[in-house]
């Protein structure tokens, strides 16, 4: 009997085999359907976890449940004492529930980070963000360790016994020396200072990281809710395509800052932490330039600034940001500012808006800032247009 | 994936014996499978059913699930797929107490798939070999016309929620009396009605004499009184074989009208769609009176459980975990729907009130709470009554004959809301309310119930497809409509319609709080408009044709 000539059983098709037909789906004339999600679920004590899932929708004629009752969500059952009207429970709004955002918690680094890149790996393909390229940057991205490995004849800081005894054998072969090779007598050798080999510093080639991200956040009091997820979600998407794009090869710094900057150890901090005071954007502006000035990162790194901001700054007109900004300028590949807009503040133009339009960098340096302004109750499409926006070329 | 050992398997055994003398009924062999959490995860998108055809739909729902399960791990204890023989699966690290109470559940459901009558389509062959076969059939065509299958399958998908359920089982319940039907029904509804035209006192005369016929002759009664009819209306026949032949159209559904009449699929090079169609509406079939019977189904398997468990002597010693397990799996909320728990005491209950004669007339009339309590007839009914219940009823009958104000009251049972306290920023949950319609509409809602689209023949006209969606107060997904009739547009060769009615918002108005004052909000006032719905050559057009 002849074989089948296709096979029964179809195993479970991989994330990209799955993208790839859906991008198919596209040259055939239908929409696309798949979806990459993301699933969060903050840790007891330490460890939050995010998971990348891709998702879709069967989409079919269905009843709309949602419709008639607008402002009051649906109801469902329930069981107990209590009198009609009493109230059981209440749920805030701006939750901080699972996948809902910023709650506390400490980092489980292995995970985000492996997770984050397949995500980057899946933002790139899936919504084709634009490559970054090295801007005028021609320095080597290698730095140098240094290992006694290279050979030196003559001098050197520790003597090679085996390769001078290999050469001074050679040469004693040479000069006919050695009459019987099974009978080597070494108190006969004639030896030269040249075929003393010693092993010298050499500088070897050590790979280093490409780039350089600062993530600075704004988490003062009028960040609360929906502005802080908004940043720190554009924030993970952001970083998790540096991470794909620069093949892991990216070190991020994170700083929080509200009228005063810190830094913080790790993207988890970073997405966690909770709100503080007021607001000073010129204060992380400055621990950057300190940062970057102390640790001379501009002479090897490519550096990216990306700023979360709600737009809001007691520096009135950007007299004290606007200096520190433009010393970023000088050594930064890209400056990136997202204002999540409140959604009180619709149509006017905040703080920070407004003294970057006075300072002209925006229209000036086109390709060193960039600025996206999103409402706060902005959708994950917009949050990847805005990257788009801020990383574009 | 491993079949439990024989230990365990003795252990079914002896459930099976049990179960059979309290009256389960279920067939000899059953399969039982011992699973892992990775084949879970793999076949809980196929509905269980392991040789359900591929679909990449499957795949994302697989990545995603396993995705889910990294962060919430939780494997339920048993599934049973409605097979013969029928085919459960289990985690293998269930003691053997455990095993004995998830057994007795287990047969449960076996004894519900093979009992109820909504189930009658499923009963006569063997669902997993009938999907093997068409995986077979799937991966053939597949392997000729590529990814043009998977949408085949994607657009069919998009309408097997309209699957003709109710139609099929009717056939298959009364698969020769289909004429014997209709001719009753023809005679009093349309004939006398709309063709003749009677008076309400000819009509009743007309009534009384069948029940009369009926009282007298019996069986033979209904033969008779057509005798008579066929004498006075010579026409009478004629006329209902050409009402046959005019309405057994509207038989088909969505799927098979568009398998038999589209243009697009009669091509010699499209016939195969039909096939992927069919397998794809079967499938749907299938699962349909799963969707339709959860709470009984559920209900009736956890009643199950607890009864024989509890009588049986190997709980011994582990009379405290089965408690906790129980607990967990039948406790009723303080918010939010159980539906093992519901049932089950619903089953208790119904059984309850049959046992003490209850569901009579005579207790129907009885308005005082203290009587009500009181009475007792002494049935002693109740098994029989609920085995009764359990062959008939899907879980709209279920509710709506059984949840009472009693029930509620007894239970302690109330409607959640959820609502907004602007102040605060919270969302309340408060006990909206306690009474019968309220919470019997609360379940409505929750119950499977997909919208009701029908062909417009009249104005199908030039290979352009018109479908009408009746209103039932809920308009349809307006997001998905697009997409699903672009599928619907594909397999039909032409542009389709869909009329529907859509919401319109009267924009709500916010008044700028005054200082120490809340906002105040209108609510927004929904008036209902009906539309047309259009796509052709993929792009979707709207316009309404009935304003508020």
């Amino acid at each position: 009997m002849e074989p089948p000539r296709y096979s029964y059983t179809v195993g479970i098709r991989s994330l990209e085999e799955l993208l790839e037909r859906d991008r198919q789906r596209e040259k055939d004339g239908f929409n696309r359907k798949i979806r990459i999600g993301r699933l969060m679920k903050p840790g007891r004590s330490a460890k939050d976890k995010v998971i990348v899932i891709p998702t879709t929708v069967e989409e079919k004629f269905l009843h709309d449940t949602s419709v008639p009752s607008p402002s009051e969500e649906g109801s469902s059952g329930g069981s107990g004492d209590g009198e009609e009207g009493e109230i059981l429970g209440e749920e805030p709004v701006r939750g901080t529930g699972p996948g809902a955002g910023p709650g506390e918690g400490e980092s489980g680094p292995h995970e985000i980070e492996s997770s984050a890149y397949d995500l980057g790996k899946i933002l790139t393909e899936k919504f084709e963000l634009p490559n970054l390229k090295d801007k005028g940057k021609k320095r080597s991205l290698t730095r140098y360790t240094y290992d006694l490995t290279d050979r030196h004849r003559g001098s050197g800081q520790v003597l090679d016994k085996k390769a001078t005894l290999r050469k001074i054998l050679k040469t004693n072969i040479h000069l006919g020396n050695i009459p019987d090779l099974d009978h080597i007598d070494p108190a006969e050798f004639l030896i030269s200072p040249d075929d003393m080999i010693y092993r010298v510093l050499s500088p070897e080639k050590d790979f280093e990281s490409q780039a350089m991200v600062f993530f600075l956040r704004d988490y003062s009091g009028s960040m609360e809710g929906k502005s802080t997820d908004l940043v720190v979600t554009q924030h993970v998407l952001i970083y998790s395509w540096l991470l794909y794009q620069y093949a892991r090869q990216v070190e991020s710094r994170f700083i929080l800052h509200d009228t005063e900057a810190k830094e913080v150890g790790d993207f988890y901090t970073y997405y966690n932490s909770k709100v503080a005071g007021g607001t000073k954007v010129v204060s992380a502006y400055r621990l950057v330039n300190e940062i970057v000035k102390t640790e001379n990162l501009a002479k090897d790194y490519n550096i990216y600034v990306f700023h979360g901001t709600d737009g809001d700054d007691w520096d009135t007109g950007g007299a004290e940001a606007l200096p520190a900004l433009k010393t970023i300028m000088m050594y930064a590949n890209r400056i990136g500012i997202t204002v999540a807009q409140h959604g009180s503040a619709r149509n006017q133009r905040t703080e920070v808006e407004k003294y970057l339009a006075k300072s002209r960098f925006l229209t000036e340096k086109p390709n060193l800032i960039r600025l996206d302004v999103m409402e706060e109750d902005a959708v994950e499409g917009r949050l990847i247009e805005g990257i788009k926006k801020l990383i574009g070329p | 994936m491993d079949l439990i050992n024989l230990h365990t398997k003795a252990i079914m055994e002896g459930c099976k014996e049990r179960a059979r003398d309290a009256g389960l009924t279920f067939q000899d062999e059953t399969l039982e499978y011992i699973v892992s959490n990775r084949d879970l995860l793999e076949l809980s998108p196929k509905g269980m059913i392991p040789t359900l055809y591929d679909y990449w739909v499957h795949d994302v729902e697989v990545l995603k699930e396993k995705g889910k399960y990294e962060l919430y791990p939780t494997n339920p204890y048993e599934t049973v797929i409605n097979t013969r023989p029928p085919i459960s699966f289990y985690n293998d690290n269930n003691p053997d107490w455990l095993n004995v109470m998830i057994f007795y559940h287990v047969l449960a459901h076996i004894d519900f798939f093979q009992s109820n009558f909504f189930y009658r389509h499923t009963w006569d062959y063997d669902f997993t070999g009938q999907a093997l076969s068409d995986k077979r059939v799937v991966a053939k065509l597949r392997a000729e016309k590529g990814r043009w299958v998977d949408y085949v399958i994607e657009f069919t998908r998009g309408i097997d929620n309209l699957v003709g359920f109710h139609r099929e089982l009717s056939q298959s319940e009364h698969p020769d009396s289909k004429w014997h039907q209709n001719i009753l029904d023809y005679y009093f509804d349309v004939f006398l009605q709309s063709v003749k035209k009677v008076s309400t006192s000819d009509y009743i005369k007309e009534i009384n004499r069948y029940n009369e016929s009926i009282g007298k002759y019996g069986d033979k009664g209904e033969e008779n009184f057509f005798l008579k009819v066929k004498k006075k209306y010579p026409e009478f026949e004629a006329l209902h074989e050409k009402h046959i032949r005019e309405k057994s159209p509207e038989r088909l559904d969505l799927i098979q009208f568009l398998s038999d009449k589209s243009e697009f699929l009669q091509k010699e090079e499209n016939r195969w769609m039909k096939t992927v169609m069919e397998v794809v509406r079967k499938t749907s079939l299938f699962f349909q009176p799963q969707i339709r019977t959860k709470i009984m189904n559920e209900g009736w398997a956890s009643y199950w459980h607890e009864t024989l468990f509890l009588k049986d002597d190997r709980i011994k010693g582990h009379e405290v975990d089965f408690a906790r397990i129980n607990a967990g799996v039948t406790a009723m909320p303080k918010v939010g729907l159980n539906s093992y728990a519901l049932g089950m005491r619903l089953f208790y209950y119904i059984e309850k009130m049959a046992d003490k004669g209850k569901f009579s007339h005579a207790f129907q009339r009885i308005k005082s709470a203290d009587q009500r309590d009181e009475f007792d007839a002494h049935g002693g009914k109740g098994k029989e009554f609920i085995f009764w219940v359990r062959k008939h009823f899907c879980d709209f009958i279920f509710i709506n004959s059984f949840i009472d104000q009693d029930f509620i009251n007894i239970n302690k049972l109330f409607v959640t809301g959820k609502r907004l306290n602007e102040k605060k920023m919270v969302w309340e949950y408060y006990i909206k309310s306690r009474k019968l319609n309220d919470y019997r509409q609360m379940l409505f809602d929750h119950l499977y119930h997909p919208p009701h689209i029908e062909i417009d023949r009249q104005k199908s006209k030039d290979r352009h497809l018109y479908l009408v969606h009746l209103f039932e107060n809920k308009p349809l997904v307006a997001e998905f409509i697009p997409n699903t009739m672009a599928g619907v547009e594909y397999l039909w060769g032409g542009p389709v319609s869909l009329e529907t009615t859509e919401a319109v918002f009267e924009k709500t108005e916010r008044t700028p709080a005054a200082p120490g004052k809340s906002e105040e909000t209108k609510k927004p006032e929904i008036k209902w408009e009906r539309v047309v719905y259009t796509m052709e050559n993929r792009i979707i057009s709207k316009r309404t044709i009935e304003s508020p």
